[in-house]
């Protein structure tokens, strides 16, 4: 699955290290795809923040006169069935976008991390007890998880990063404890406990660090799915709600009654999404075969 | 499972493994059930006052009272709780609380459908991801290896349910320029065997959209699957023996590359028997992922459990069958 770049001897000499820049470009030329996710994620990440400089229009504002528009010189992307300008909205929806991804994935991974490791350090009834709470959380099915919190809490985005992240805790706690299984054999555990270290210190401080590799494979992969899993629920009307822009919702109710007249509209905000999964997908990858030492040792 | 240094495995430890696995289902189901069960509750509103509102008139607090008696949503949650779990025992699922039909036959009516697209979203994915995974490994690291890649990374980030609105797109459009006259697939589902043509051309595009996002995932799988077999020794004995090429990637390598596609290919399978919510929603199907986005908006709590129950069955049973055929297709691997 992951890239496996051409042995390099000139990569196993720790000796000098050459400057960041020249190094920065032996990484872009073994991992081209990757460097493409990452200019991607960039590109992301600098529309979202200057978005109110970017976009052309109020991504809010209706305009009754300017309903359906193609795609023109005056609005790039046309307007949707409000009279919104879609190229605006899609700028604005990379906010909603990124921050769901990104708060999502980090605080599903990192509370499945802590788990995780607990699990494997405290092991015995509490792990054997905790696994089986992961299994009923893992086969739990995501939809109906999201109709529930939705139902309970409310639609809106911080309800929907809710529903996103509770199926990714047990994701990253399943892979983070079968690495920190290995971690907790290690001699200088038992040295901590001998020294009379607390279990949360034991945890958190000898433990956890030891795990980054799995961890941080893991979070890379959940920002493209949030991203994703978001746009998938907007698109049934169980995420974020009207007016504020996001990419799922813009494919709801137009996407389909507009088919044939204003295809624009559903094919623009698809795009979106593709494109920004594509790019973290891709960026992920290229963390994992960066990070995973079974691959790099190839 | 594990691997490795045990001693000569028995066909008892086998069965031991095989019966333990079984014994973890039990509370992994129960755990499913509690969790449906009282997210279901904490849902504010029942289906009464659902009923009363939709009526639109002014209610009485006592008509409320009857229907939660009929319906027996009155009673302690403990005592609905013991009788979900003795209804799920004895496969006696009673009826639906919406629509007051027995919720088997509810259910019957659309699985065929969710399964139906399942298989054919199955098979499209292998058919697809079996001849790229192997050739973007072989070729490593040239121009093909990545372009597969891509096209699989895309797969992924494509939204199945934006792909869905594409394919309609494109019939659309397409049927309007060469036919003269829009096509769509049809929507009133009919059994494959009554009438294949028809079922087919309602059924295979979102076959189609769900079967790319399928075969991105196995294509990654096979072609790493690929990658690691290619290494070892045996691989390059052929190799030194002469074998022709196409053999020792048929036979030497494939075969024994198989196992992690076979676990892709039942989670993602087992996934998908509960998963097809919003490519279902594109194509106006009426399956089992429409029926739980209407049973949970319902309060339909019989129903809702019901369906839980079946997909968590599915996914928990489809990951026990992968984990013991492991064993069966690769003779190296011991149950412990």
């Amino acid at each position: 699955m992951a890239a496996n770049p051409a042995y390099d001897p000139a990569l196993d000499e720790p000796a000098q290290k050459p400057e960041l820049g020249a190094r920065l470009l032996t990484l872009m030329r073994k991992q081209p795809l990757g460097t493409a996710g990452a200019l991607i994620v960039l590109f992301m990440i600098f529309a979202a923040i200057f978005a109110p400089w970017l976009a052309p229009y109020d991504p809010v504002e209706n305009n009754f006169a300017d309903l359906n528009q193609a795609p023109s010189l005056a609005h790039w992307f046309g307007t949707d069935p409000f009279g919104r300008d879609m190229l605006s909205r899609i700028i604005f929806g990379a906010r909603t976008a990124l921050v769901v991804g990104f708060v999502s994935a980090v605080v599903g991974a990192t509370v499945g991390l802590v788990l995780g490791v607990a699990s494997a350090y405290f092991g015995g009834r509490f792990d054997l007890l905790f696994q089986r709470v992961m299994d009923v959380f893992m086969a739990f099915p995501l939809i109906i998880m999201a109709l529930s919190v939705v139902s309970i809490f409310g639609t809106g985005v911080q309800n929907v990063i809710i529903a996103i992240t509770i199926p990714f805790i047990p994701r990253c706690a399943r892979v983070v404890r079968s690495s920190a299984l290995a971690i907790r054999e290690i001699p200088y555990v038992d040295a901590a406990r001998a020294c009379g270290y607390s279990h949360t210190r034991i945890i958190l401080r000898h433990m956890v660090p030891n795990v980054m590799a799995p961890y941080l494979i893991m979070l890379t992969a959940f920002v493209g799915q949030a991203i994703l899993l978001e746009a998938s629920l907007s698109y049934l009307g169980l995420g974020v709600q009207e007016p504020t822009p996001a990419w799922g919702l813009m494919l709801q109710g137009g996407a389909e009654e507009y088919a044939q007249s204003a295809p624009w509209i559903a094919v623009f905000p698809g795009l979106a999404i593709t494109v920004a999964v594509f790019g973290f997908n891709l960026f992920g990858d290229a963390v994992r075969d960066a990070l995973d030492p079974k691959l790099r040792s190839q | 499972m594990a691997a490795g240094a045990s001693p000569v495995p028995t066909q008892s430890a086998m069965y031991q493994y095989i019966l333990k696995r079984l014994l973890l289902l039990i509370p992994t189901l129960l755990g499913a059930a509690v969790l449906v069960f009282f997210l279901l509750r904490l849902i504010p509103g029942d289906i009464c006052e659902l009923r009363m509102a939709g009526s639109g008139a002014y209610f009485d607090k006592e008509a409320l009272e009857i229907c939660r008696k009929e319906l027996g949503i009155d009673k302690s949650e403990a005592l609905q709780f013991f009788e979900f779990i003795k209804g799920f025992l004895t496969f006696d699922l009673g009826n639906s609380m919406y629509t007051n039909r027995p919720i088997s036959e509810e259910i019957g009516l659309r699985f065929q459908l969710s399964l139906q697209v399942a298989i054919m979203a199955t098979l499209t994915g292998i058919l697809i991801s079996l001849p790229l995974g192997v050739i973007s490994a072989v070729k490593q690291n040239t121009w093909i290896d990545y372009c597969v890649r891509a096209f699989s990374i895309a797969g992924i980030a494509m939204p199945s349910f934006w792909l869905g609105i594409l394919i309609i797109l494109g019939l659309l459009l397409g049927t309007q320029a060469w036919l003269g006259t829009a096509w769509m697939p049809p929507i009133q589902y009919r059994p494959l065997w009554v009438d294949p043509v028809y079922n087919l051309s309602m059924l295979i595009w979102p076959a189609l959209a769900t079967g790319y996002r399928y075969s991105a995932v196995t294509t990654r799988m096979t072609r790493s699957a690929m990658l690691e077999v290619l290494r070892e020794d045996y691989v390059r004995t052929a190799r030194a023996k002469g074998l022709l090429e196409k053999i020792i990637i048929r036979r030497h390598a494939l075969k024994n590359s198989l196992l992690p596609v076979v676990t892709v290919i039942g989670i993602e399978f087992a996934f998908l028997m509960g998963g097809l919510v919003v490519t279902e929603q594109v194509f106006n199907l009426n399956g089992l992922g429409k029926l739980f986005v209407v049973s949970v908006t319902n309060h339909d709590y019989s129903m809702t459990q019901a369906l839980v129950m079946l997909v968590v069955t599915i996914f928990v049973l489809t990951n026990f069958v992968v984990d013991v055929m492991y064993g069966w297709l690769d003779p190296r691997i011991h149950y412990r």
